[in-house]
């Protein structure tokens, strides 16, 4: 398969930066693969998981808790509020994510904000619940 | 000609400003290290940020329909971001940031522009009040902040921007210092209202991408253009705090190189004059002793 390049950043750190073959990326649409040549596109991420595939055998998982995905001619940039290593996200680390967005939702002004605080609330339980932790 | 007292006083209070020079050096030594790694590897991000906005804003200047954020109104009223440290005794660090700021404020005045200033941090309001007191439009104090994070930013970033929905100003800039080395500050200016375009080379090289966007274009600039402003000040408030301690660390650095020239060459005449009143008290003596 072709790669592509990947940079994947987190306001602290570049997390990621190389070639791959595929990125499946959480949108609040709907989870998405990247491959080479994708159509250009921005999307929002929800807090789900990146998978990176290096190679075929080689996949590298990371929890994000949300950010941005964007598609150009010249690659893939991700700009997560954080990346974690899937291995090393625990139960603590989640409740804290959930803390923060309740915090969100308790001082939300208007509807829409508030909606999106709620369903990203929902999203975090949801991805707690699937990855059993 | 001070007398021998004095002489050791003044030795002694030099000594002392010397071990606090000293002192103060290596608290901004390893605190340097700290706000530098962070300096660094805030970089990426807000890079990749600015890189991702800029492509975004060329793409839909095409289409007319601007957000305000993106493209800006007008260009009467400016915003002038001004960062500074909270502490002085950081050699021209303040200084440079403001002399920037102050310069650029002039000159926008001079064009017939109204220039209004939010300064982030004591010492640049107290450098600047003096001129433009009556444009000030508020001080954020940082002093309570032990480690800079995205929730500082965040708090600046959206006081930014409701300051530019409330219709209270047209361009927005930021004022800091870049961390190059320990030696080298560099005073920059960096638009954040309306995003800066790409220089030219680079958008030459790429074809313009017509973006698909998911959800959709509104929502996703919505919360993507507060975000950048947040990061972007962020980087500033990073880059700042890096420099800060350089500045701090050469200022420190050269006022105990001079302290300890202070004191050879006041130990010197403490010497001198120490030797010369012996000599004077012998021959005192001496002449009295042949007198008899």
């Amino acid at each position: 398969m072709a790669a592509f390049h990947l940079e994947l950043v987190s306001p602290e750190k570049l997390v990621f930066s190389g070639e791959v073959e595929a990125v499946a990326v959480p949108g609040t649409e709907g989870e998405f693969t990247v491959l080479k040549d994708h159509a250009p596109l921005i999307a929002m991420m929800k807090p789900g998981v990146v998978v990176i595939e290096e190679a075929p055998a080689k996949k590298l998982r990371l929890f994000v808790p949300g950010g941005f995905a964007e598609v150009a001619p010249s690659g893939l940039t991700i700009l997560a509020d954080k990346a974690l290593p899937l291995p090393e996200l625990d139960a603590a680390t989640l409740d804290v994510e959930v803390g923060n967005v309740e915090e969100e939702i308790a001082g939300a002004k208007g509807n829409e904000a508030r909606r999106m605080a709620v369903e990203k609330r929902d999203q975090l339980r949801e991805l707690r619940a699937v990855l059993k932790i | 000609m001070p007398s021998l007292k004095d002489l050791r006083n003044r030795i002694a209070s030099v000594k002392a400003t010397q071990k606090i020079t000293k002192a103060m050096q290596m608290v901004a030594a390893a605190k340097l290290r700290r706000t530098q790694t962070a300096a660094v590897s805030a970089r990426p991000y807000a890079d990749r940020m600015e890189r991702v906005l800029a492509n975004l804003a060329a793409s839909i200047a095409t289409r007319g329909q601007v957000p305000a954020l993106l493209g800006g109104g007008g260009d009467s009223v400016h915003l002038l971001v001004v960062c500074t440290a909270e502490r002085g005794l950081c050699g021209a660090f303040n200084a440079s940031i403001a002399r920037l700021a102050r310069e650029a404020a002039l000159s926008l005045m001079g064009q017939g522009k109204t220039v209004k200033i939010l300064c982030v941090g004591k010492k640049g309001h107290d450098i600047l009040r003096r001129q433009f007191g009556g444009q000030i439009i508020e001080v954020i104090d940082l002093r309570a902040v032990r480690t800079l994070g995205f929730g500082d930013a965040d708090a600046i970033g959206r006081k930014i921007v409701a300051l530019h929905q409330a219709g209270e100003f047209d361009v927005g800039t930021l004022y800091f210092s870049r961390f190059k080395s320990v030696i080298a500050q560099i005073p920059t200016a960096q638009q954040l209202i309306p995003v800066a375009a790409l220089p030219p080379e680079e958008k030459a090289g790429q074809p313009r991408a017509a973006y698909e966007y998911e959800p959709d274009e509104e929502e996703i600039l919505a919360a993507l253009l507060p975000r950048n402003i947040s990061i972007q000040v962020l980087r500033a408030l990073l880059e700042n705090a890096a420099s800060e301690q350089g500045a701090r660390m050469s200022a420190m650095d050269s006022a105990s190189r001079n302290a300890g020239e202070m004191i050879k060459k006041q130990t010197m005449t403490y010497n001198r004059s120490r030797q010369a009143m012996i000599t004077k008290e012998l021959i005192e003596i001496i002449s009295g002793a042949e007198a008899l």
